[in-house]
Protein backbone atom coordinates (compact mmCIF):
# COMPACT_ATOMS: atom_id res chain seq x y z
CA UNK A 1 0.00 0.00 0.00
CA UNK A 2 2.97 2.66 0.91
CA UNK A 3 5.14 1.73 -1.99
CA UNK A 4 1.81 2.27 -4.19
CA UNK A 5 1.04 5.42 -2.98
CA UNK A 6 4.57 6.52 -3.59
CA UNK A 7 4.31 5.43 -6.94
CA UNK A 8 1.10 7.51 -7.34
CA UNK A 9 2.70 10.76 -6.25
CA UNK A 10 5.77 9.88 -7.58
CA UNK A 11 3.58 9.92 -10.90
CA UNK A 12 1.58 13.13 -9.89
CA UNK A 13 4.75 14.72 -9.24
CA UNK A 14 6.90 14.13 -12.82
CA UNK A 15 3.60 14.85 -14.24
CA UNK A 16 3.56 18.12 -12.55
CA UNK A 17 6.85 18.94 -13.23
CA UNK A 18 6.89 18.40 -16.80
CA UNK A 19 3.41 20.30 -17.08
CA UNK A 20 5.17 23.36 -15.78
CA UNK A 21 8.65 22.97 -17.44
CA UNK A 22 6.80 22.62 -21.01
CA UNK A 23 4.30 24.78 -20.21
CA UNK A 24 1.56 22.47 -20.93
CA UNK A 25 -2.13 23.26 -20.56
CA UNK A 26 -2.77 20.10 -18.98
CA UNK A 27 -3.03 19.67 -15.19
CA UNK A 28 0.08 17.21 -13.82
CA UNK A 29 -2.55 14.47 -12.15
CA UNK A 30 -3.75 13.82 -16.07
CA UNK A 31 0.03 13.33 -17.28
CA UNK A 32 0.55 11.19 -13.71
CA UNK A 33 -2.35 9.07 -14.92
CA UNK A 34 -0.72 8.82 -18.65
CA UNK A 35 2.66 8.54 -17.01
CA UNK A 36 1.37 5.46 -14.75
CA UNK A 37 -0.50 3.80 -17.75
CA UNK A 38 2.23 3.75 -19.96
CA UNK A 39 4.17 1.86 -17.57
CA UNK A 40 1.40 -0.54 -16.88
CA UNK A 41 1.62 -1.16 -20.61
CA UNK A 42 5.09 -1.83 -20.75
CA UNK A 43 5.19 -3.61 -17.59
CA UNK A 44 2.28 -6.00 -19.57
CA UNK A 45 0.16 -6.16 -16.07
CA UNK A 46 -0.54 -4.64 -12.98
CA UNK A 47 0.84 -5.66 -9.52
CA UNK A 48 -1.55 -7.35 -6.91
CA UNK A 49 -0.46 -4.10 -4.59
CA UNK A 50 -1.17 -1.77 -7.07
CA UNK A 51 -4.65 -3.39 -7.72
CA UNK A 52 -5.86 -3.24 -4.36
CA UNK A 53 -4.11 0.50 -3.55
CA UNK A 54 -6.05 2.24 -6.65
CA UNK A 55 -8.93 0.04 -6.25
CA UNK A 56 -9.21 1.06 -2.58
CA UNK A 57 -8.49 4.68 -3.48
CA UNK A 58 -11.10 4.89 -6.54
CA UNK A 59 -13.82 3.12 -4.31
CA UNK A 60 -14.31 6.44 -2.25
CA UNK A 61 -13.45 9.02 -4.65
CA UNK A 62 -16.22 10.69 -4.51
CA UNK A 63 -15.43 11.33 -0.63
CA UNK A 64 -12.26 13.50 -1.86
CA UNK A 65 -15.02 15.88 -3.81
CA UNK A 66 -16.82 17.04 -0.28
CA UNK A 67 -14.43 19.56 0.83
CA UNK A 68 -14.46 21.68 -2.59
CA UNK A 69 -18.47 20.60 -2.41
CA UNK A 70 -18.47 22.70 0.85
CA UNK A 71 -17.16 25.65 -0.62
CA UNK A 72 -20.93 26.28 -1.85
CA UNK A 73 -20.95 28.25 1.38
CA UNK A 74 -18.97 31.01 -0.26
CA UNK A 75 -21.17 31.41 -3.05
CA UNK A 76 -24.74 31.69 -1.32
CA UNK A 77 -25.37 35.12 -2.36
CA UNK A 78 -24.47 34.37 -6.26
CA UNK A 79 -26.68 31.06 -5.94
CA UNK A 80 -29.08 32.71 -4.59
CA UNK A 81 -29.88 35.85 -7.23
CA UNK A 82 -28.97 33.64 -10.21
CA UNK A 83 -30.52 30.42 -8.86
CA UNK A 84 -32.71 30.28 -12.12
CA UNK A 85 -29.95 30.00 -14.41
CA UNK A 86 -27.23 27.95 -12.75
CA UNK A 87 -30.11 25.19 -12.18
CA UNK A 88 -31.51 25.18 -15.28
CA UNK A 89 -28.03 25.12 -16.74
CA UNK A 90 -26.27 22.59 -14.59
CA UNK A 91 -29.32 19.94 -14.78
CA UNK A 92 -29.98 20.69 -18.55
CA UNK A 93 -26.26 20.53 -19.70
CA UNK A 94 -25.62 17.48 -17.32
CA UNK A 95 -28.01 15.17 -18.41
CA UNK A 96 -28.19 16.40 -22.04
CA UNK A 97 -24.09 15.56 -22.32
CA UNK A 98 -24.97 12.33 -20.60
CA UNK A 99 -27.13 11.84 -23.35
CA UNK A 100 -25.81 12.71 -26.51
CA UNK A 101 -21.76 11.22 -25.48
CA UNK A 102 -23.74 8.10 -24.56
CA UNK A 103 -26.24 8.04 -27.74
CA UNK A 104 -24.02 8.82 -30.08
CA UNK A 105 -21.05 6.28 -28.41
CA UNK A 106 -23.81 3.38 -28.45
CA UNK A 107 -24.21 4.36 -31.86
CA UNK A 108 -20.52 4.39 -33.72
CA UNK A 109 -20.25 1.02 -31.37
CA UNK A 110 -23.04 -0.75 -33.04
CA UNK A 111 -22.11 -0.49 -35.93
CA UNK A 112 -18.23 -1.12 -36.02
CA UNK A 113 -18.51 -3.74 -32.66
CA UNK A 114 -21.89 -5.05 -32.00
CA UNK A 115 -22.10 -6.97 -28.58
CA UNK A 116 -22.77 -6.20 -25.10
CA UNK A 117 -26.87 -6.21 -26.43
CA UNK A 118 -26.98 -9.32 -24.62
CA UNK A 119 -26.24 -7.66 -21.05
CA UNK A 120 -29.14 -6.56 -18.89
CA UNK A 121 -28.87 -2.45 -18.10
CA UNK A 122 -31.30 -1.52 -15.73
CA UNK A 123 -28.50 0.77 -14.26
CA UNK A 124 -29.09 -0.61 -10.83
CA UNK A 125 -26.25 -2.59 -9.69
CA UNK A 126 -26.50 -6.23 -9.75
CA UNK A 127 -26.63 -8.20 -6.51
CA UNK A 128 -22.69 -9.27 -7.34
CA UNK A 129 -22.03 -5.57 -7.26
CA UNK A 130 -23.93 -4.45 -4.23
CA UNK A 131 -21.84 -6.83 -2.18
CA UNK A 132 -18.44 -5.63 -3.25
CA UNK A 133 -20.24 -2.01 -2.73
CA UNK A 134 -18.49 0.61 -1.08
CA UNK A 135 -19.07 0.35 2.61
CA UNK A 136 -16.24 0.62 4.67
CA UNK B 1 -15.29 24.06 33.72
CA UNK B 2 -17.08 26.64 31.24
CA UNK B 3 -13.69 28.41 30.68
CA UNK B 4 -11.90 25.11 29.77
CA UNK B 5 -14.77 23.94 27.28
CA UNK B 6 -14.68 27.38 25.71
CA UNK B 7 -10.44 26.68 25.44
CA UNK B 8 -10.99 23.81 23.98
CA UNK B 9 -13.53 24.93 21.64
CA UNK B 10 -11.31 27.61 20.41
CA UNK B 11 -8.48 24.74 20.10
CA UNK B 12 -10.89 22.50 18.08
CA UNK B 13 -12.17 25.12 16.00
CA UNK B 14 -8.83 26.03 14.64
CA UNK B 15 -7.25 22.59 14.38
CA UNK B 16 -7.20 20.56 10.74
CA UNK B 17 -8.18 18.01 12.85
CA UNK B 18 -11.95 19.13 13.28
CA UNK B 19 -12.08 19.83 9.70
CA UNK B 20 -10.70 16.47 8.50
CA UNK B 21 -13.05 14.33 10.81
CA UNK B 22 -16.27 16.22 9.89
CA UNK B 23 -15.28 15.35 6.85
CA UNK B 24 -14.98 12.10 6.80
CA UNK B 25 -17.53 11.35 9.43
CA UNK B 26 -20.17 13.42 7.28
CA UNK B 27 -19.69 11.32 4.40
CA UNK B 28 -19.49 8.03 6.37
CA UNK B 29 -23.05 9.81 7.29
CA UNK B 30 -23.98 9.99 3.72
CA UNK B 31 -22.92 6.39 2.82
CA UNK B 32 -25.07 4.80 5.59
CA UNK B 33 -27.83 6.72 4.95
CA UNK B 34 -27.39 5.73 0.84
CA UNK B 35 -27.30 1.69 2.15
CA UNK B 36 -30.02 1.91 4.36
CA UNK B 37 -32.32 3.44 2.26
CA UNK B 38 -31.79 1.17 -0.68
CA UNK B 39 -29.41 2.53 -2.40
CA UNK B 40 -31.30 5.38 -4.18
CA UNK B 41 -28.88 7.42 -6.43
CA UNK B 42 -30.65 10.50 -5.55
CA UNK B 43 -29.38 9.58 -2.00
CA UNK B 44 -25.82 10.79 -3.24
CA UNK B 45 -23.46 10.15 0.05
CA UNK B 46 -21.46 13.45 -1.69
CA UNK B 47 -24.72 15.89 -1.64
CA UNK B 48 -25.68 14.46 1.76
CA UNK B 49 -21.87 15.01 3.40
CA UNK B 50 -22.01 18.90 1.99
CA UNK B 51 -25.13 19.43 3.07
CA UNK B 52 -24.69 18.67 6.11
CA UNK B 53 -21.05 19.65 6.75
CA UNK B 54 -22.06 23.44 5.38
CA UNK B 55 -24.90 23.12 8.15
CA UNK B 56 -22.35 22.58 10.91
CA UNK B 57 -20.06 25.08 10.16
CA UNK B 58 -23.02 27.41 9.63
CA UNK B 59 -24.29 26.68 12.92
CA UNK B 60 -21.28 26.90 14.87
CA UNK B 61 -19.79 29.96 12.79
CA UNK B 62 -16.71 28.30 11.40
CA UNK B 63 -15.59 29.93 8.09
CA UNK B 64 -15.18 27.62 5.38
CA UNK B 65 -11.58 29.05 5.01
CA UNK B 66 -10.70 27.55 8.60
CA UNK B 67 -12.81 24.20 7.75
CA UNK B 68 -10.51 24.08 4.32
CA UNK B 69 -7.60 23.89 6.02
CA UNK B 70 -8.33 20.60 7.62
CA UNK B 71 -10.42 19.49 4.81
CA UNK B 72 -7.38 19.50 2.27
CA UNK B 73 -5.89 16.94 2.90
CA UNK B 74 -8.94 14.81 1.94
CA UNK B 75 -9.18 17.31 -0.86
CA UNK B 76 -5.25 16.36 -2.21
CA UNK B 77 -6.01 13.38 -2.48
CA UNK B 78 -7.69 14.00 -5.83
CA UNK B 79 -4.19 14.06 -7.51
CA UNK B 80 -2.98 10.46 -6.29
CA UNK B 81 -6.76 9.14 -7.36
CA UNK B 82 -6.69 10.79 -10.41
CA UNK B 83 -3.14 9.17 -11.10
CA UNK B 84 -4.56 5.57 -10.42
CA UNK B 85 -7.45 5.83 -12.86
CA UNK B 86 -4.81 4.32 -14.88
CA UNK B 87 -5.31 1.09 -13.35
CA UNK B 88 -9.15 0.38 -14.60
CA UNK B 89 -7.91 2.05 -17.45
CA UNK B 90 -5.00 -0.57 -18.00
CA UNK B 91 -7.54 -3.58 -16.70
CA UNK B 92 -9.77 -2.63 -19.74
CA UNK B 93 -7.62 -1.90 -22.26
CA UNK B 94 -8.76 -4.49 -24.64
CA UNK B 95 -12.19 -2.89 -24.66
CA UNK B 96 -10.91 0.45 -24.90
CA UNK B 97 -8.26 -0.12 -28.19
CA UNK B 98 -10.94 -1.51 -30.15
CA UNK B 99 -13.41 1.11 -29.63
CA UNK B 100 -10.99 3.91 -30.12
CA UNK B 101 -12.51 5.77 -33.21
CA UNK B 102 -16.30 5.81 -31.44
CA UNK B 103 -14.02 7.20 -28.10
CA UNK B 104 -12.61 9.93 -30.43
CA UNK B 105 -15.92 10.84 -31.74
CA UNK B 106 -18.06 10.92 -28.97
CA UNK B 107 -15.76 12.56 -26.47
CA UNK B 108 -15.12 15.39 -28.82
CA UNK B 109 -19.44 15.89 -29.56
CA UNK B 110 -20.01 15.33 -25.99
CA UNK B 111 -17.19 17.30 -24.59
CA UNK B 112 -18.35 20.00 -26.87
CA UNK B 113 -22.31 19.30 -25.92
CA UNK B 114 -21.94 19.74 -22.37
CA UNK B 115 -20.00 23.28 -22.42
CA UNK B 116 -22.06 25.18 -25.54
CA UNK B 117 -25.28 23.82 -23.80
CA UNK B 118 -24.22 24.86 -20.12
CA UNK B 119 -23.32 28.53 -21.56
CA UNK B 120 -26.33 29.01 -23.74
CA UNK B 121 -28.62 27.72 -20.64
CA UNK B 122 -27.18 30.72 -18.47
CA UNK B 123 -27.29 33.30 -21.04
CA UNK B 124 -30.85 32.67 -22.25
CA UNK B 125 -31.80 32.72 -18.40
CA UNK B 126 -29.81 36.06 -18.01
CA UNK B 127 -26.75 34.84 -16.01
CA UNK B 128 -24.07 37.23 -15.30
CA UNK B 129 -20.70 37.31 -17.36
CA UNK B 130 -18.82 35.99 -14.69
CA UNK B 131 -21.42 33.25 -14.03
CA UNK B 132 -21.36 32.02 -17.51
CA UNK B 133 -17.58 31.30 -17.77
CA UNK B 134 -16.90 29.97 -14.36
CA UNK B 135 -19.86 27.16 -16.03
CA UNK B 136 -18.26 26.28 -18.77
CA UNK B 137 -15.52 24.54 -17.71
CA UNK B 138 -17.90 22.87 -14.96
CA UNK B 139 -18.37 18.81 -16.61
CA UNK B 140 -14.31 17.84 -16.37
CA UNK B 141 -12.69 17.59 -12.59
CA UNK B 142 -12.00 20.20 -10.62
CA UNK B 143 -8.44 20.56 -10.49
CA UNK B 144 -8.32 21.10 -14.52
CA UNK B 145 -11.99 22.91 -14.22
CA UNK B 146 -10.55 25.38 -11.66
CA UNK B 147 -7.39 25.83 -13.77
CA UNK B 148 -9.31 26.59 -17.35
CA UNK B 149 -11.90 28.87 -15.42
CA UNK B 150 -8.99 30.85 -14.24
CA UNK B 151 -7.62 31.23 -17.74
CA UNK B 152 -11.14 32.56 -19.42
CA UNK B 153 -11.44 35.00 -16.83
CA UNK B 154 -14.13 32.65 -14.56
CA UNK B 155 -14.13 32.32 -11.05
CA UNK B 156 -12.17 28.99 -10.05
CA UNK B 157 -14.25 28.23 -6.63
CA UNK B 158 -17.56 28.88 -8.01
CA UNK B 159 -16.75 26.96 -11.04
CA UNK B 160 -15.67 24.13 -8.33
CA UNK B 161 -19.01 24.54 -6.70
CA UNK B 162 -20.89 23.72 -10.18
CA UNK B 163 -18.15 20.64 -11.15
CA UNK B 164 -19.70 19.31 -8.30
CA UNK B 165 -23.67 19.69 -8.65
CA UNK B 166 -22.64 18.25 -12.10
CA UNK B 167 -21.56 15.31 -10.60
CA UNK B 168 -24.00 15.25 -8.04
CA UNK B 169 -26.56 15.52 -10.96
CA UNK B 170 -25.01 13.10 -12.92
CA UNK B 171 -25.34 9.99 -10.54
CA UNK B 172 -28.42 11.15 -9.17
CA UNK B 173 -30.05 11.37 -13.08
CA UNK B 174 -27.53 9.79 -15.06
CA UNK B 175 -29.11 6.19 -14.90
CA UNK B 176 -32.53 7.45 -15.47
CA UNK B 177 -31.54 9.70 -18.43
CA UNK B 178 -29.36 6.60 -20.16
CA UNK B 179 -32.75 4.58 -19.96
CA UNK B 180 -34.58 7.39 -21.33
CA UNK B 181 -31.87 7.11 -24.39
CA UNK B 182 -31.99 3.48 -24.31
CA UNK B 183 -28.37 3.32 -24.04
CA UNK B 184 -27.58 -0.28 -22.83
CA UNK B 185 -24.06 -0.58 -23.67
CA UNK B 186 -21.36 -0.51 -20.68
CA UNK B 187 -19.13 1.21 -22.42
CA UNK B 188 -21.35 3.97 -23.65
CA UNK B 189 -23.30 4.59 -20.34
CA UNK B 190 -19.81 4.63 -18.66
CA UNK B 191 -18.24 7.00 -21.25
CA UNK B 192 -21.43 9.27 -21.31
CA UNK B 193 -20.88 9.44 -17.54
CA UNK B 194 -17.35 10.53 -17.44
CA UNK B 195 -16.97 12.67 -20.35
CA UNK B 196 -20.34 14.99 -18.41
CA UNK B 197 -19.60 14.45 -15.00
CA UNK B 198 -16.01 13.47 -14.29
CA UNK B 199 -14.65 11.54 -11.01
CA UNK B 200 -18.38 11.68 -9.60
CA UNK B 201 -19.86 10.51 -12.18
CA UNK B 202 -16.92 7.80 -12.58
CA UNK B 203 -17.48 6.95 -9.05
CA UNK B 204 -21.11 6.18 -9.73
CA UNK B 205 -20.29 4.32 -12.88
CA UNK B 206 -17.88 2.18 -11.04
CA UNK B 207 -19.99 1.60 -8.06
CA UNK B 208 -22.52 -0.10 -10.93
CA UNK B 209 -19.96 -1.93 -13.46
CA UNK B 210 -16.65 -2.22 -13.78
CA UNK B 211 -16.59 -1.93 -17.52
CA UNK B 212 -18.96 1.06 -17.49
CA UNK B 213 -16.63 2.29 -14.62
CA UNK B 214 -13.51 2.06 -16.37
CA UNK B 215 -14.72 3.98 -19.47
CA UNK B 216 -16.13 6.31 -17.25
CA UNK B 217 -12.55 6.75 -16.22
CA UNK B 218 -11.36 7.09 -19.39
CA UNK B 219 -13.85 9.78 -20.40
CA UNK B 220 -13.14 11.81 -17.68
CA UNK B 221 -9.47 11.89 -18.36
CA UNK B 222 -9.78 12.73 -22.26
CA UNK B 223 -12.32 14.94 -21.43
CA UNK B 224 -9.97 16.66 -19.02
CA UNK B 225 -7.67 16.65 -21.59
CA UNK B 226 -9.99 17.65 -24.12
CA UNK B 227 -11.41 20.91 -22.39
CA UNK B 228 -7.73 21.90 -21.05
CA UNK B 229 -6.60 22.43 -24.72
CA UNK B 230 -9.82 23.69 -26.69
CA UNK B 231 -11.81 25.89 -24.28
CA UNK B 232 -9.42 28.43 -23.93
CA UNK B 233 -8.19 28.14 -27.56
CA UNK B 234 -12.61 28.49 -28.42
CA UNK B 235 -12.85 31.40 -25.54
CA UNK B 236 -10.48 33.16 -27.21
CA UNK B 237 -11.88 33.00 -30.64
CA UNK B 238 -15.43 33.74 -29.29
CA UNK B 239 -14.65 36.58 -26.74
CA UNK B 240 -11.54 37.81 -28.70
Amino acid sequence: MLGTLTLLLLCQLVGDLAARLLHLPIPGPVLGMLLLFAGLLVRGDVPAAVQDTAGGLLRHLSLLFVPAGVGVMVHVTRLETEALPILVALFGSTLFGIAVTAKLMAFLLSRTDPRLEEEPATGEPAMGDRAKGDRT
Amino acid sequence: MSADLHQIWVYLSASPLAGLTLTLVAYQIGLWIFEKLGRRPVLNPVLIAVILIAGTLSLSGIDYRTYFDGAQFVHFLLGPATVALAVPLHNQFQEVRRSAVALVAALLVGSAASALSAVALVWTFGGSTATILSMAPKSVTSPIAMGVSEQIGGLPSLTAVFVIITGIVAASLGTWVLNLVRVKDWRARGFGMGVAAHGIGTARALQVNEVAGAFAGLGMGLNGLATALLLPTLYHLIWG
